[in-house]
């Protein structure tokens, strides 16, 4: 279609007048014309609009204005402090920025496994892995010039997340087990043996509550200004993805699993190895995250909540991306925002920062709104298989 | 195409039936005049139809013939266009299932509607459950499984979950569930389709002992034996309209062979005399395993060589689906060894056999040949993406993946918007010929082509028929494989026949006569 050339070539015009010459061919084809849907994944997938997340992310606001409202508080006072903080100060733009590094890198590790058509529930689990091996590396190393500290510290996060991840992508390619059933359950185990480390080897015995040693000081990442380290390599990351999903024959085999798994095995693509390479790359992602949380946010130590809630953030990240790695960039910096202004909401209004955790699962119930009446949708015209399939299986 | 076939088959035999004494009297079913088309396609064409009491009829005929679509209008799943169907004299229309049940129409599906982790008993009052006090009556839901397998001989364990039950017991528990809502007429579609042979055998005395007691039983199937087995009358079904119907009695398995594959304008495909080269393709032994874990390719030998058609002819389910993917290294074989010039193919998986010459035009285009919301362009190098000159190392190259599928369009009269329309948008035809068009451009060795023209329009299946013409004349050694018997005598230059997973009989295509092959293919050797 690009290129001009092709009509004069063809011998016929590109569009239009193709039924001219015979018979047109019957518009409807055996099974009805749309493209067979792949569940929701594939809604997921296809549906990469902007205008929804935007609309439902207005919406959602609105609907936060009313609760704010019923605490006795002005919404626009509410929002204006909120977003003048996290915008508009130092500090602010730095605790935003420092959120969004998190938010994007756990936002690519749920983005790539559903393009291939699985549901990583455990973007969480893989970041803790990859910061308590970092932890670990980091200690190991401490002796070692301070930017080599935080390198391999860094490639030790990759690895446990990516190591982490695998497990569930192996079972996936091997048994066939549903990968959120076993990323759920491998973000508990994950959380149990982190739980041994920090109370036993890799205690810090001068710390009262559980904690793994600092890193050390000269491996630690000091903002330049109010950029964290972590921002840039996330941006980039963002936009690496951006091209390997495009550009890349890696990127094609991807997309192919997951929008027709029999073609994607008939066309000689090895269902098994890509499956456990997607589930490594994005938990290497998630674990990259967690190295970067534990040489950047004071107190530099593996502690309890490290991970707060960000890999389920990543989740709502990935969904309010559209599935898009560079979409990513936009909804981090908007939850990195709200969720960076929420303390001094609470110090201005006296609204407890849960509000955020409200608007955020608000905008994510809206932003699946399309998904579910389109489901609704297909149910009418194709029966059976809309549902039939579920997330990646 | 639309040749009266009955007239061409009852000239050389007796098959109408002619009403025999022995014919049932009272007519449970009538059928009149039944049409349905689903957009262009016509999946019934004026069926007129009787069913009698206590008679077992079955619908003959290959996939897509519109046996499916003519039960699911008995029992009010999609509604006629045209036409009436009678019901013990009530020809007032069928509205859903529960009118068509109410009216005494059971039906045991293809695929079972049982709730696996529930038990017998339970998945028995599924839909109608009875209470006792507000509470579940099981006991009585029991009760009544025993009392129907009794009654009619089936024997079931109420207290036994579903899913730890063999296939041919949870279909006995789908007839029992149907039994138990006083079906006059039972239909079955398929029934054998997921049975072994000895489950099958179980059925059909199961089938017999049932029509005994009175009740009426259609049956849809493609198998000649189970036919001849069971049923007192035959309708044989070609593109959505009766080509005959017949008394067993009267016919035999070459018989209804003949009817089933028809007679239809044979599509002549102009084409020079063979001039074959060396060994390409080299079967020996093979045995395939299919989805049921049943050996489907039973001991299977057979040579392909360069410049020349081997058409494999064989009624469905005889093996050639298992053959066709253990060659293509999508289904590893069980024994056996497969050989593509010289070189041991027997364990490969798809990737390679691609990379050793073999272009594979797969059975189910929608499923494996194609990703629908992929563009065409992309769609045209789906086994190539990483290939010269379509990638360079790891970076797909987008300017070739569009010149390529400029070009194949132009060369396969591809319609279509536009290189980057999707794929799903287009007609069969269309979507067809890009797979053809796909699996050629790399100018395979070996072509293997899997019902290439099923559900296809009049022009394509021409244009692709010269296509695979072509790449013969071009060297390539071509396995056809077909359903069609017309596209097997009209293409092929060798014709080997399949039954039970095994070649049956080689001949040359040339005078091959088609109701030896018929007879052959029905496993009468």
């Amino acid at each position: 279609m690009a290129d001009p050339r092709d009509e004069p070539s063809d011998g016929r015009p590109a569009t239009g007048a193709v039924a001219t010459e015979t018979a047109p061919p019957p518009v409807v084809a055996e099974r009805g014309a749309p493209p067979p849907p792949t569940g929701v994944l594939g809604l997921l997938v296809r549906e990469q609009s902007i205008i929804v997340p935007i609309v439902a992310v207005i919406a959602a606001l609105a609907i936060g204005a009313v609760l704010i409202r019923a605490q006795g508080v002005n919404p626009m006072y509410a929002y204006q402090s909120l977003f003048s903080y996290s915008f508009g100060t130092a500090d602010g733009l730095r605790g935003t920025f420092e959120k969004m590094v998190p938010l994007i890198l756990c936002g690519l590790a749920v983005v790539i496994p559903l393009r291939v058509g699985l549901f990583n529930i455990g973007a969480q689990g893989q970041l803790m892995s990859g910061a308590i091996c970092a932890a670990a590396a980091a200690h190991a190393v401490r002796e070692a010039p301070g930017f080599l500290i935080a390198i391999i510290a860094m490639v030790a996060g990759i690895l446990g997340g990516a190591m982490w991840a695998s497990i569930a992508g192996a079972l996936k390619a091997t048994r066939g087990v549903h990968e959120v059933i076993s990323t759920i359950m491998l973000n508990s185990i994950a959380a149990g043996l982190i739980d041994y480390l920090v109370n036993g080897p890799l205690k810090d015995p001068t710390q009262s509550y559980p904690s793994s040693y600092p890193a050390p000081e000269a491996a630690q990442f000091q903002p330049l200004g109010f950029v964290p380290i972590g921002l840039p390599i996330a941006l980039v990351l963002a936009i690496l993805v951006a091209w390997m999903l495009r550009r890349t024959t890696l990127g094609f085999q991807f997309e192919t699993i997951g929008r027709n798994r029999h073609a994607a095995s008939y066309a000689g693509i090895k269902l098994g190895g890509m499956i456990v390479l997607a589930m490594a790359v994005a938990g290497g992602l998630a674990g990259l995250s967690g190295s970067i949380e534990y040489l950047e946010i004071d107190p530099y130590r593996y502690q309890d909540g490290i991970a707060g809630s960000l890999g389920f953030d990543g989740i709502t990240i990935a969904l309010l991306a559209r599935s898009t790695p560079l979409g990513t960039i936009p909804a981090a910096l908007l939850v990195g925002a709200l969720r960076a202004g929420s303390s001094t909401l609470m110090f201005n209004t006296g609204i407890q920062p849960e509000i955020v955790d409200m608007l955020l699962a608000i905008t994510l119930l809206l932003v699946s709104l399309p998904i579910i009446a389109k489901l609704i949708f297909r149910r009418h015209t194709a029966k059976s298989s809309a549902l039939a399939s579920s997330w990646g299986s | 195409m639309s040749q009266e076939a009955t007239q061409d088959t009852t000239r050389d035999r007796p098959v109408e039936a002619t009403d025999r004494s022995a014919a049932p009297a009272e007519r449970l079913l009538d059928i009149e005049g039944l049409s349905k088309s689903f957009g262009t396609v016509r999946a019934n064409r004026d069926i007129n139809l009787h069913v009698g009491r206590g008679e077992i009829v079955a619908l003959l005929g290959e996939n897509g013939a519109g046996k499916s679509t003519l039960v699911k209008q008995i029992f009010g799943l999609i509604k006629p266009d045209h036409g009436t169907i009678t019901i013990k004299g009530d020809a007032s229309p069928i509205k859903d299932p529960k009118d068509a049940i109410r009216r005494g129409i059971g039906m045991v599906h293809q695929h079972f509607q049982l709730v696996p982790v529930m038990t017998v008993a339970e998945n028995m009052i599924l839909g109608h459950e009875t209470t006792s006090r507000g509470v579940l009556d099981i006991e009585g839901a029991r009760q009544l499984v025993r009392e129907l397998s009794d009654k009619h001989g089936l024997k079931v364990d109420p207290d036994v979950e579903v899913e730890d039950l063999p296939v041919g017991t949870q279909q006995r528990v789908e007839i029992l569930k149907a039994l138990s809502r006083r079906v006059d007429l039972l239909i079955l579609d398929e029934p054998t389709a997921v049975l072994t042979p000895q489950e099958t055998d179980e059925l059909l005395t199961v089938m017999k002992e049932l029509a005994a007691g009175g009740t009426s039983i259609v049956f849809i199937t493609h198998k000649l034996r189970e036919v001849l087995a069971v049923a007192d009358r035959v309708y044989v079904l070609r593109q959505g309209g009766v080509v005959g119907e017949v008394a067993t009695a009267d016919t035999d398995a070459r018989g209804l062979a003949t009817m089933m594959v028809g007679r239809d304008v044979v599509l002549r495909v102009d084409k020079e005399e063979a001039t074959p080269g060396d060994d390409v393709l080299s079967i020996r032994d093979l045995v395939v395993l299919d989805d049921r874990q049943l050996r489907a390719v039973d001991g299977f030998s057979l040579d392909v060589r360069a410049g020349e058609i081997v058409g494999v002819a064989g009624v469905e389910g005889n093996g050639q689906r298992e053959l066709v993917e253990a060659i293509a290294g999508m289904r590893p074989p069980q024994s056996g060894r497969i050989d593509l010039l010289g070189k041991d193919i027997t364990k490969a998986n798809p990737h390679d056999t691609h990379v050793a010459g073999v272009g594979h035009i797969p059975e189910d285009r929608e499923r494996h040949g194609l990703v629908a919301s992929y563009s065409l362009a992309d769609n045209l190098v789906l086994n190539r993406f990483s290939e010269k000159p379509f990638a360079n190392g790891f970076v797909r190259d987008f300017d070739e993946v569009r010149k390529n599928a400029e070009a194949l369009f132009t060369e396969f009269d591809i319609r279509a918007a536009g290189v980057q329309a999707m794929a799903g948008s287009l007609s069969g035809g269309n979507k067809q010929k890009v797979v053809v068009a796909r699996e050629m451009s790399f100018r395979p060795k070996l072509l293997m082509a899997a019902q290439p023209t099923r559900g296809v329009d009049v022009g394509s299946i021409e244009f692709i028929h010269r296509r695979i013409v072509a790449a013969r004349d071009a060297g390539a050694a071509v396995l056809l494989v077909s359903a069609e018997l017309d596209e097997v005598l009209s293409l092929a230059d060798r014709i080997a026949v399949i039954h039970g997973g095994k070649v049956v009989a080689e001949m040359p295509g040339k005078d091959a006569d088609r109701t030896e092959i018929g007879r052959l293919m029905a496993g009468d050797h």
